[in-house]
């Protein structure tokens, strides 16, 4: 008997856009003119040929089960055509191209449980990862971060209130795949990895493990008669890298485990270049379900930054005029021999001056 | 009969308040799936005792190597219905538009197959299905690649790519991020679904230097729209802005937010920009949108090496091709090019698990440029070297062949 043929993928990779691109962006892809924002969470294009279309931006809670994918879709049948698009922080949005449907759609979303804003000067959504719910590596949740987070942070996404837009990130182990951030919380592992020395040798490629360390700290070794690794402890600097290649070595920890949070970091290249996040504040308690202690120093910066930070400054913009000692004073967190970066090109960050402000 | 649900006293927290709650999701598809309520017994035990319990493991589709992230639970026997929760990477279109038409059919296949929770989107810009049992994955992957979907990038391979909305809706665009998007990646799809590269390599297309994608920082390969001539200046809708806002307003938010000094506010409210001084910010055409815009000569420029943390720490892309025009068809078959010619390259040269911008950092840019074959230009750099520690004997043929690019350049632009 002839065996089946398995089916072989379509290998059609990125699929096209026009399909699924609503009509009005359709006919005017590459002629928009210009825009402005009439109220938060709306933006609104004008083309050059004279055609108009409002965006409807509405907050999601990015992981979306199907009932809430089929309510936002009998959103946009109603209001937008039957097409909606999603930003980079999981935002989404319905193109309208009747201004008197923009009220009665964001009363709809709101009706809906959909917060309609990050637009402009706003905290948008938190950016976030996979934590508990689905990473093998996570030291702390991520959606539940940013749940507990935006409850909290709900006004500042609604209203634009903020000197200039605050992108907020979080990750849930030092790789940092939430990436960059106006204000990052993320783990930080405060104890060398435990290891389970007998199951290295069966489950981890030693010599992979050995180079994945950044500051080789880690040696083979040989531990009650089997192959191991070890650890040098005073060169650990907790970063968890050789986790994912060989999870006996477990860095994560319900109580060593911590949360860091970390400023001024910008991708985009308005005014100043783009910046790195720098670190402000370590030993946060990872504390479910609501990260309380996370949650207060966020909004303790923000408010710091609303209050005291001109139009436009983003808030690495604003430290750089005000000064970090004057950051630390407003917020009034602690300054530490931890905020002085010893990694490779730590001199840079230096002060190599007598700009001082008193 | 569906199975009783858990005591979930911690989860129960994060329904409360305004922000839409996962919970609650995840709460409606567990009264009709088995597997989403031990998904919720095994969250609500990750929250109690602050540690995860998923391991990874090796599933995937006939034909790819990649695209499935296996998640086998370590606490299966307390939760068995979620001991297998898979994530099933799909690339959706450039700049994420759905129709409902689509997203419908998508749901009802993952409610039928699948858990019915969708991320979206995640870090790399994939739909993801999460929550696959192993001898579903299969079926999930068939129905959405016979609607046009395909598998995106996991492990040590090109990564699913991301880009702005771009000119679908963004007058700031400089060039066709989508099309790029396509058209780059579409020339990968071996390297994507079989990983077999050093490590990952990411590619981003942002369409003016605002970089919404966060490209600069975060792809190994980023595509920035740019212009080359001078902001376009519509004066009477300078006027008129100034009309509206007051002197003070534009200097403080405009002219002294220049990063160049290059803005000046005339005595007739009108802007005056000395474009030579120009670096292309974007700051004074975010202010006024209607007055001020990107020049008409447009293209990119295209920068190497971003990433975060692991190994070496964080590294910004930086700049080896000042500017490109990106218009005809010639224009993104360079783009294609130069991509495949930097991936061959690093393939070629990095060390197990470098990116490619640590391979920079290794090797040095100079000879990773020759590597490429791009030569060496000003733009590239904040400041030339600082260090004497540099042997110069091939100066005067690299200051030979500066020369001979510029009476080129010059001859060309006759």
């Amino acid at each position: 008997m002839a065996q089946a043929q398995p089916r072989m993928p379509i290998e059609s990779g990125v699929p096209d856009h026009f399909q699924y691109m609503h009509p009005a962006l359709r006919r005017n892809y590459g002629m928009w003119a210009w825009h402005d924002r009439p109220r938060p969470g709306v933006l609104h294009h004008v083309s050059e040929t004279g055609e108009e279309v409002w965006t409807v931006r509405a907050g999601t809670q990015r992981q979306l089960d199907v009932d809430t994918v089929r309510k936002l879709c009998d959103i946009a049948d109603e209001f937008a055509d039957g097409h909606m698009r999603f930003t980079i922080r999981s935002n989404v949005e319905f193109t309208v191209t009747d201004e008197s449907r923009v009220e009665p759609l964001i009363e709809r979303l709101q009706a809906e449980g959909f917060p309609v804003g990050g637009t402009g000067p706003s905290v948008s959504m938190i950016s976030h990862t996979q934590g508990w719910l689905h990473c093998d590596i996570p030291g702390t949740d991520a959606s539940g971060v940013v749940k507990a987070m935006m409850d909290e942070l709900y006004e500042e996404f609604v209203n634009e209130r903020m000197p200039n837009r605050v992108k907020i990130t979080t990750s849930c182990c030092q790789i940092n795949c939430g990436g960059q951030g106006d204000i990052a919380i993320n783990v930080q592992h405060t104890r060398p990895p435990r290891i389970n020395h007998d199951l290295v040798a069966d489950v981890c490629e030693r010599p992979a493990v050995v180079a994945r360390c950044p500051v080789a700290a880690i040696r083979p070794a040989l531990v009650n008669g089997k192959p191991s690794l070890e650890i040098d402890e005073r060169k650990c600097v907790c970063c968890g890298a050789c986790y994912p290649p060989c999870p006996p070595m477990q860095i994560n920890d319900p109580e060593h485990t911590k949360l860091a949070i970390w400023v001024g970091g910008k991708f985009s290249n308005a005014r100043s270049r783009p910046s790195f996040h720098k670190l402000v504040a370590a030993g946060i308690p990872n504390n479910p379900p609501r990260w309380p202690e996370a949650t207060a120093i966020v909004k303790r910066i923000l408010r710091a930054y609303q209050q005291d930070a001109r139009d436009w400054e983003r808030i690495g913009e604003w430290i750089e005029r005000i000064g970090w000692p004057r950051f630390f004073e407003l917020t009034g967190l602690p300054f530490t021999r931890y905020h002085i970066d010893n990694w490779r090109g730590a001199r840079a960050s230096l002060n190599a001056s007598t700009h001082l402000r008193f | 009969m569906p199975k009783p649900m858990h005591e979930t006293p911690m989860l129960d927290e994060l329904e409360k308040g305004p922000w839409p709650s996962f919970i609650t999701g995840i709460k409606r598809l567990a009264r009709r799936k088995d597997m989403m309520v031990d998904l919720l017994g095994q969250l609500e035990h990750s929250y109690q005792t602050r540690k995860g319990y998923w391991k990874g493991g090796t599933v995937g589709v006939i034909g790819y190597g990649g695209g499935v992230i296996p998640r086998f639970s370590e606490v299966a026997d307390a939760f068995p219905e979620s001991r297998e929760f898979h994530t099933i990477r799909i690339m959706p279109a450039p700049g994420m538009h759905y129709t409902t038409e689509v997203l419908r059919r998508i749901c009802d296949v993952w409610e039928e197959h699948g858990s019915g929770l969708i991320s979206m989107h995640g870090q790399s810009g994939d739909l993801q299905l999460q929550g696959c049992a192993t001898d579903k994955v299969q079926v999930v992957f068939d129905a959405l690649n016979e609607m046009g979907f395909d598998m995106g990038g996991a492990g040590p391979a090109v990564r699913t790519a991301m880009s702005c909305v771009g000119p679908a809706r963004c007058e700031h665009a400089c060039y066709d991020t989508a099309r790029a998007h396509r058209e780059v990646l579409n020339v990968f799809l071996d390297d994507l679904h079989r990983p077999a590269l050093p490590y990952k390599f990411k590619f981003k297309f942002s369409g003016c230097p605002n970089d919404c994608m966060n490209a600069l920082q975060r792809a190994d390969m980023a595509v920035l729209g740019i212009w080359r001539d001078t902001i376009r200046i519509d004066q009477e809708r300078v006027r008129e802005y100034v009309a509206e806002k007051g002197r003070r307003h534009v200097l403080d938010n405009v002219v002294t937010r220049c990063p160049t000094g290059c803005i000046s506010l005339k005595d007739d409210d009108t802007l005056e920009i000395r474009d030579k001084d120009c670096v292309r910010c974007m700051h004074c055409i975010n202010v006024m949108t209607r007055a001020l815009s990107p020049g008409k000569e447009r293209g990119v420029t295209v920068l190497l090496g971003g990433k975060r943390t692991l190994k070496i720490g964080d590294l910004f892309g930086t700049v080896i091709v000042p500017y490109h025009r990106m218009e005809t068809d010639e224009d993104f078959r360079w783009l294609v090019e130069l991509a495949q010619r930097i991936v061959d390259f690093w393939a070629e040269n990095a060390l197990e698990h470098e990116r490619v911008g640590e391979t920079i950092e290794r090797m040095g840019l100079a000879n990773f440029l020759e590597g490429i074959g791009i030569e060496p230009d000003p733009h590239m750099l904040r400041h030339p070297r600082t260090s004497s520690y540099v042997r110069t004997d091939g100066w005067d043929e690299a200051a030979r062949r500066w020369y001979e690019r510029r009476d080129a350049r010059e001859r060309a632009a006759g």
